[in-house]
């Protein structure tokens, strides 16, 4: 933070307070700008089909109609849309963070020949990116028969996320090698100093890093767009975007708003319960790349 | 944050012991390979192996099911001529034009976090709403927001006594529209990195030039903003990186590429006709023009980060 100025003499004060008002100011309006959307989505989805069309808007639906999340309550693909995604974004997230810290624990703190010659090889794969990819990866899933199934989107997954491994390998370089080898001198197994030394040392870092990756799998829709065809077999996002243009052609806005609101809200709870890890993490992780 | 500048050079001697090749050695060798084995065997298979592959086919006629052809520099030279694939290109350049008017705000705003009053932490978490809710959810939200008639967006307009158009159905204004959209959500991000970079500011700067009698404009040009600069540089790239695949609000919002392929940006061109066309051979060669230039853009950000390491050092 920026510490207030040491000099308290009057007139300073006070144009400190002016400025103060208008930074208020600022910050409110941003603040409106950035909530007030989502604040109509949920004032929509309470609304009746035609108090939609009401004009002047009202903000506080009159009656508050719960009908439309009723509705959704019995939508079958809703239901297996949040079933899959939430296969889907945990296996994908548990398993391959514990790849990925593995990785990053030899590339920081263990010795190999070539170690930095195949670290670089992996951050080439930060430079690809999947639009360039997904063409052959699609016929390679296509071949085996994973077409329409979960596979494609776990599997891969599964061997690890290199900015994962990039960014504990760097939070693992700020503890001293000298915590390894007296480990090594004790005579611990590898995997003792890992899951008793290393892992318990990292684990802010990978916690951050995990909700970041479990947030990005939950709303990811490119790649279960191309994969995913029947309805019972579709992820929550693609399931959203389906019923939304489904519904829209009954102009049935307060049910796509419910659809949009639910399937935001488990990832915006997570958000409100860890805001200040993730944000921090965030912030941190931005500082460092 | 100061961390990234210590620990540079591991203390050699390391290489000297290695001639040792005593067995114990060898076991970490073992494990250690071991241990990075999963991302490096991922990697070729679902990275390197496609990629080599994409550019493979961008020398043939692929359609997905039939046998592949040798077609040369075809798939390249169709591309030359295919308005469509311009058009895309130049949809997707257009919306950056996104970049700079978030980064300013977002500079604005971190800026007047920064000043630490009360209820930053508030406003810090409310930024970051828009950040982590499902580009899905809210790309269909804000489809409904540009409604022509009852979206939110023309009846704030008619507050002031403008008629707004049916934006996503307007051919000029449906580019504007998303990035309009994506300015809003990713501006929590930018704002984060710049209120970490302006915090970690030394405070001895600002007294020091004071000392030498700096007003705020000369404090903000001379300190505050080139400290910055290295989160701006990070922003920008990443920033091109994400724009030039923009994909899930065009695809969403504008279902056929907006109204005279208005909106289609490249990666829904190269979606579109690889996946509902099966011109898979002509897609991989727009994907790997596409690749190229990412490619080289975060090649630009990896060199230039070793450099500002170096002259932080």
């Amino acid at each position: 933070m920026l510490a207030k100025s040491s000099t308290h003499k009057m007139s300073q004060k006070q144009t400190t307070r002016i400025a103060d008002f208008f930074i208020y100011i600022i910050l409110i309006a941003g603040g409106v700008l950035m909530v007030g959307p989502l604040l109509w989505m949920i004032s929509t989805s309470l609304k009746d089909k035609t108090g939609v069309f009401q004009l002047p808007p009202q903000w506080i639906p009159n009656p508050i109609h719960w009908d439309a999340y009723q509705r959704l309550f019995h939508l079958s693909q809703l239901q297996t849309g949040f079933m899959n995604t939430i296969i889907v974004s945990l296996s994908v997230t548990i398993i391959g963070s514990f790849t990925s810290c593995m990785a990053a624990f030899s590339f920081a703190k263990l010795r190999m020949p070539h170690k930095n010659a195949m670290f670089l090889l992996l951050l080439v794969g930060l430079m690809i990116p999947y639009p360039a990819v997904m063409i052959p990866q699609f016929m390679m899933f296509s071949t085996i028969g994973w077409v329409d199934t979960l596979k494609p989107l776990i599997i891969p997954g599964l061997f690890g996320n290199i900015t994962m491994i990039f960014f504990l390998r760097q939070y693992l370089q700020g503890i001293p090698d000298s915590v390894v080898e007296s480990a090594k001198i004790d005579g611990a197994s590898y995997w003792t100093i890992f899951s008793r030394i290393i892992f318990p040392l990292m684990r802010p870092a990978v916690a951050a890093q995990f909700i970041l990756w479990f947030m990005g799998a939950w709303n990811d829709y490119l790649g279960p767009l191309i994969y995913l065809n029947s309805p019972e077999k579709q992820t929550l996002q693609v399931v959203i975007a389906n019923l939304s243009a489904t519904y829209a052609t009954q102009t049935d806005y307060p049910l796509i708003m419910g659809l949009s609101f639910i399937s935001m809200l488990p990832i915006l709870i997570i958000f409100l319960i860890f805001q200040r890890q993730i944000i921090e993490s965030v912030a941190l992780s931005g500082m460092k790349n | 944050m100061e961390s990234t500048v210590k620990d540079k050079a591991p203390v050699d001697g390391r290489k000297k012991r290695r001639a040792h090749d005593s067995s114990l050695y060898k076991n970490e060798h073992r494990v250690a390979f071991l241990m990075i084995l999963p991302p490096v065997i991922g990697f070729l298979i679902f990275t390197l192996f496609p990629a080599a592959y994409a550019v493979f086919a961008s020398f043939t006629d692929w359609n997905g099911i039939g046998q592949m052809n040798w077609v040369g520099l075809r798939n390249f030279q169709v591309m030359l001529t295919d308005n469509y694939f311009w058009k895309s290109l130049w949809n997707t350049f257009f919306m950056m034009i996104g970049i700079p008017i978030g980064l300013i705000l977002s500079f604005i705003l971190a800026s007047a976090l920064s000043r630490g009053l009360k209820g930053t932490t508030f406003f810090r978490t409310i930024y970051y709403i828009p950040v982590i809710s499902s580009l899905a959810a809210i790309a269909i939200m804000w489809q409904w927001a540009y409604n022509g008639d009852y979206g939110l967006v023309n009846q704030v307009l008619a507050l002031v006594g403008i008629k707004g158009p049916n934006w996503l159905q307007n051919v000029h204004t449906v580019k504007p529209a998303i990035v309009a959209m994506s300015v809003w959500k990713g501006l929590g991000y930018s704002m984060l990195l710049y209120l970490a970079a302006i915090q970690s500011v030394p405070q001895t700067f600002y007294e020091a030039a004071e000392l030498d009698g700096a007003n705020s404009w000369q404090k903000f040009k001379n300190i505050t903003w080139p400290m910055c600069k290295p989160v701006t540089f990070f922003l920008v790239i990443t920033n091109i990186i994400g724009g030039s695949q923009l994909f899930t609000e065009v695809n969403i919002m504008t279902p056929t590429g907006g109204s005279e392929f208005s909106s289609a940006t490249i990666v829904w061109y190269i979606w579109q006709k690889a996946f509902k066309n099966f011109q898979m051979g002509y897609a991989s060669a727009m994907s790997i023009i596409l690749g190229i230039i990412i490619f080289i853009v975060t090649a630009l950000q990896f060199y230039q980060n070793r450099r500002s390491d170096y002259k932080l050092g």
